[in-house]
């Protein structure tokens, strides 16, 4: 399992801060412990709301690249994400493939795409960024309902394999190992680009883009790296969707709410470190799963926006910034 | 006639006339993103509220939509003024606003909608005006009073508009807060409080667009969502803090959807309307993007 | 009650078999007060969203039910309890509700909610548990699972393809003269899909010639160019699949270009929901649509006419569709088949409820149901209705018979096609 966190890391820049081995073993650490003691749990609704969770740990993590370090807010977040799910779709039925590789394909797809998007959007800053990154959407949205390989509008079914991978007794329970493997990695990956020379360039082309460039920062080559990275994650956040609910279709897979909590998700938790988007992801699909089971209505979907609203008006750097500032 | 030249002229002119129903959409949008750089994406979501409370007080009243959305503008004007209050207080002066005050207008936009929802329920509702059944024709060209009326008002709207931009002091000063904030103060003129008059002008044009909405068509809590791209396309494609450039390419984008649409087929319109607009990003000179935070 | 409940499904219904004996001496009393453990159904339900216009008045009908039931007794002598969660119209909240209702709420029965994109979802969790599952309007959402305890209310039954348009392209061939080409219109969805296949392939069968076949997609504000395209293509009938708001949309468009069609209409789904026909009036005249139910004289059951009776009141409290009769009966059926079966086998065991299913027909609401082995209807149920006679935009004319007659299939006609297609004019 942890061997698809191996490979990641020597593409890595060379860490300039102690810390990064311990950085990527603790997390491999809390990852086994967390399959553990969901093993220990059992329950099949514990699987499903972890993996839940931790899709969008993943998926705000990976915004929190290319938005918290540099500072290019995207919109397309749902995009990305359901372009992994499509990759899943199409591969699987090319190819036969299972989950693992698919996962590799939806890294290389959404790389592939950031990367394009990168070079499309090469000098638009701020919300021009963002809206570019909404037409991606809409243009992506389209020719995903005009392909019928991937079943078009009427949506793809990806059938679970009958056989359960060793050791895991269920499916689900395989589903959330994967994805607790898939967030540790992310968060581990997150963290070592905001400690090494590429989390400073960003940090630079976030502050003062132009001073940046004066001062020798390659910022469009750093930005297509952010772009690379962030889409290739988001992608792989949305790849194991088409297993989870054995059916996809575009409404739900280029669904508003992915868009939405990319977004608020890293803003709530603070985005300057990779510990925000892990904390506001946590917190507010907890609360949003748990909404949904018990108040029920679509007074759920409200807490959403007034949490953000309140959070950014009231905590502009997220929890993080609380905790710091009253120190 | 050419049945195929008939056909051409009738999607150019029903283009047309959507591209009024946009422009109405988006000129609220010109000005608040367009020349106070606040990025309001709930603008459609405003919209919306607009459409609702037209349709619900036509229901219990039957004046015409279009009147009744006149007479909302001043309350929109208010509620406007008064979001812009906390979008200073909490944003602008902290010079968050870039992705903070993006993520506030995201938030703004789910509880309208949301709010919406717990209000009056996920149905359409719909308010008919007395014309929206009369057409008119020139030889082999049709106009719906239904498209007609509402971008006729829109069209209406934006000139006054442009008028008040262009020749009252107010409105100048609005046009100049866009370009040099600090020679307003040199002038004694508050900026904060002409930003947030012409904020509440922006959400006062969304209160209109949504009479011109429910009349053209029934309207539902996320109606404002396939409006969302489109505006900021039509406003980025004018470029920004120009009206007239903004109506301009409203119509440009509701003539490329429809004649698409007449031709193509209607299911690569929207492909083919965003993809111009990536275009123009993709190639467009510098020229107005340097000066956006 | 809950810690009962909570044992399993075998000891429930042990429960229940001791509970059952004890009320037994009453029977009178049985009658009106259900005692013991309840039995709790569970499922998802859009409350939120886009499918919610639909989604509440379907629970609306649940809750009638659930009311007639625990009026009479119960279900085996037990009180019935409706557990739902709303899944916001989208289809990744689903497996988090059905996992949650089976495993923490421990209900003893699921159904679905409402369409695909809800029911879809729900079949994993509910093959892994070997549930019963009672569908409500899925189009084929059983046809990759071929899960055998799987059942359908959905009146388009199994051969789609073959059977879905042949109401409409028979009333069109029946025509004087017999018209000679036709338009198809659909929205890129996945029911509209299914109904334009069926469409194109009933008209070749016809020697139809299709003169303009497209789709359009869900974001389209203005419909005229479509309307426009099909009128210079100058195609005798029309055959549209559309939802709501683009049904408005594309009779306004039609009303205003001054269509004329011998015939135009199909699976628009729109009027079906009681705002759209008021708003619309007469612009519905000689509209085809194919419906589910229609209040004329030929499609009455037992009970039909007492549910309606029942869901106008609480729909008018709660601002949903006020005639309700799109989904409701449908809703109520789903329930009904429900009932019958555990009545039929007299516990809660999942393997004899899905075998009965398979066995039995039901009497329901909606007629006489039977399933096939997919769980669809064997005999599908595709009403063709057109308005007729529409004045203004009352809603009285609508709650009559006559207003909207059955024209197809012939065992429930209830008048005769009028033509041409005019949109109002």
């Amino acid at each position: 399992m942890s061997d698809t966190t191996i490979p990641a890391m020597p593409t890595l820049p060379a860490p300039r801060r102690t810390g990064h081995p311990a950085f990527w073993l603790a997390s491999a650490a809390v990852a086994l412990v967390s399959i553990l003691a969901l093993r220990g749990i059992g329950s099949e609704y514990a699987y499903f709301a972890a993996t839940f969770i931790l899709q969008y740990v993943v998926l705000a993590t990976a915004w929190n690249i290319l938005g918290g370090y540099a500072g290019y807010v995207n919109f397309g977040a749902a995009a990305f994400f359901a372009a992994g799910a499509y990759t899943t779709v199409a591969i699987g039925k090319a190819l036969g493939l299972s989950l693992l590789p698919c996962i590799g394909f939806a890294a290389l797809v959404g790389g592939v795409l950031g990367l394009g998007t990168g070079i499309l959007t090469l000098r638009l800053r701020g919300a021009y960024f963002a809206i570019a990154t909404l037409c991606l959407s809409v243009v992506l949205q389209t020719i995903v309902v005009n392909w019928d390989y991937v079943g078009g509008s009427r949506g793809a079914y990806v059938i679970r394999p009958r056989e359960v991978p060793w050791p895991f007794e269920s499916y689900s329970g395989y589903l959330c190992a994967v994805m607790v493997v898939l967030a540790a990695a992310a968060v581990a990956i997150a963290r070592s680009i905001e400690k090494s020379r590429l989390g400073l360039g960003l940090a630079a082309l976030r502050d003062d883009e132009a001073a940046a460039e004066a001062a020798g920062v390659p910022t469009l080559r750093l930005k297509l790296i952010a772009t690379t990275i962030s889409g290739a994650m988001m992608a792989v956040a949305g790849a194991p969707l088409p297993l989870l609910g054995s059916y996809v279709e575009p409404n739900s897979a280029f669904g508003l709410s992915y868009a939405v909590n990319a977004i608020a998700m890293p803003l709530i938790g603070g985005t300057g470190s990779w510990a925000g988007p892990l904390i506001g992801a946590v917190l507010l699909a907890s609360l949003q799963q748990a909404a949904t089971v018990t108040i029920s209505s679509a007074a759920n979907l409200m807490i959403v926006g007034v949490v953000l609203v309140v959070f950014v008006c009231a905590a502009p750097h997220g929890i993080i910034g609380l905790f710091r500032r009253q120190k | 006639m050419d049945p195929d030249l008939a056909l051409l002229l009738n999607g150019i002119v029903s283009g047309l006339l959507l591209g009024g129903l946009y422009a109405a959409a988006a000129a609220g949008l010109s000005i608040s993103f367009g020349m106070l750089d606040v990025v309001n994406i709930a603008h459609p979501a405003f919209m919306v509220l607009g459409a609702l409370l037209v349709a619900l007080l036509w229901g219990a009243t039957g004046i015409d939509p279009l009147i009744l959305s006149v007479l909302l503008t001043p309350a929109f004007w208010a509620l406007g003024a008064a979001i812009y209050v906390v979008y200073h207080h909490f944003f602008e002066r902290r010079g968050d606003e870039a992705i903070q005050g993006l993520a506030f207008f995201f938030g703004v936009m789910f509880i309208i909608e949301v709010g919406l929802v717990l209000a009056i329920g996920p149905e359409q509702h719909f308010a008919d005006a007395a014309y929206a059944g009369i057409t008119w024709r020139l030889g082999e060209i049709d106009l719906p009073l239904r498209m007609l009326v509402p971008a006729l008002v829109a069209f209406a709207a934006i000139g006054g508009l442009a008028l008040f931009l262009r020749r009252s002091f107010t409105g100048r000063a609005i046009a100049a807060v866009a370009q040099d904030r600090e020679a307003l103060r040199l002038l004694a003129i508050d900026p904060v409080r002409i930003k947030r008059l012409a904020f509440g002008i922006s959400i006062a044009m969304a209160a209109l667009a949504g009479g011109a909405l429910v009349v053209v068509q029934p309207v539902d809590a996320w109606s404002g969502h396939v409006f969302i791209g489109r505006v900021f396309a039509v406003v980025i494609m004018g470029g920004l803090s120009s009206l007239g450039g903004c109506v301009l390419a409203a119509l440009a984008f509701g003539v490329v959807e429809n004649v698409t649409a007449s031709f193509y087929g209607p299911s690569w319109s929207p492909a083919v309307a965003f993809g111009c607009l990536l275009l123009v990003l993709a190639i467009r000179p510098q020229g107005f993007f340097g000066r956006v935070a | 009650m809950e810690g009962l409940s909570r044992r399993g499904l075998g000891r429930a219904a042990l429960a229940a078999a001791i509970t059952v004996p004890a009320t037994v001496p009453a029977t009178a009393r049985a009658q009106t007060a259900p005692s013991g453990p309840p039995i709790r159904i569970g499922y998802s339900m859009s409350l939120s969203g886009g499918l919610a216009g639909n989604g509440r008045p379907a629970l609306i009908a649940h809750r009638i039910w659930q009311e007639d039931v625990n009026a009479k007794g119960g279900l085996l002598g037990r009180p019935v309890e409706l557990v739902h969660y709303d899944d916001q119209s989208t289809g990744a909240q689903v497996p988090g509700i059905y996992t949650k209702l089976i495993d923490v709420d421990k209900v003893d029965l699921v159904i679905s909610g409402y369409a695909t994109a809800i029911i879809a979802p729900a079949m994993p969790i509910v093959m892994q548990r070997n549930m019963t599952f009672v569908s409500l309007f899925g189009t084929g959402a059983n046809n990759d699972f071929k899960y055998d305890r799987y059942f359908s209310i959905n009146p388009a039954g199994s051969k789609v393809k073959e059977t879905f348009a042949k109401g409409f392209i028979d009333l069109a061939m029946a025509m004087e003269p017999r018209p000679r080409s036709i338009a198809l219109v659909n929205l890129d969805s996945d029911f509209h899909q299914r109904t334009a296949e069926s469409a194109r392939y009933l008209a070749r069968e016809a020697g139809l010639r299709i003169v303009y076949d497209r789709a359009y997609p869900p974001s389209t504000v203005d419909f005229s160019p479509i309307i426009r395209a099909v009128q210079a293509a100058r195609p005798d009938v029309v055959f549209v699949g559309s939802y709501p708001p683009d049904t408005a949309g594309l009779l306004r468009a039609a009303s205003e270009l001054r269509v004329n069609f011998q015939m135009f209409g199909g699976p628009m789904i729109g009027p079906h929901i009681t705002a759209q026909k008021l708003q619309l009036g007469p612009i519905l005249n000689n509209l085809v649509v194919w419906d589910v139910y229609a209040p004329e004289p030929t499609l009455q059951f037992p009970g039909t006419q007492a549910l309606i009776e029942k869901y106008q009141p609480v729909a008018a409290r709660e601002g949903t569709d006020a005639l309700g009769h799109y989904v409701p009966p449908l809703a109520y059926a789903q329930m009904q088949v429900l009932e019958q079966a555990v009545k039929r086998v007299g516990r809660i065991d999942q393997a004899a409820l899905a075998a009965d299913m398979h066995a039995s027909t039901f009497e329901t609401v909606i007629g006489p149901l039977k399933f096939d082995a997919l769980g669809e209807w064997t005999e599908e149920r595709n009403l063709y209705t057109q308005y007729q006679g529409v004045q203004g935009n009352g809603i009285d004319q609508f709650r009559k018979a006559g207003t909207q007659v059955i024209l197809y299939p012939q065992r429930y006609k209830s008048g005769d096609l009028r033509k041409p297609y005019t949109a109002g004019a």
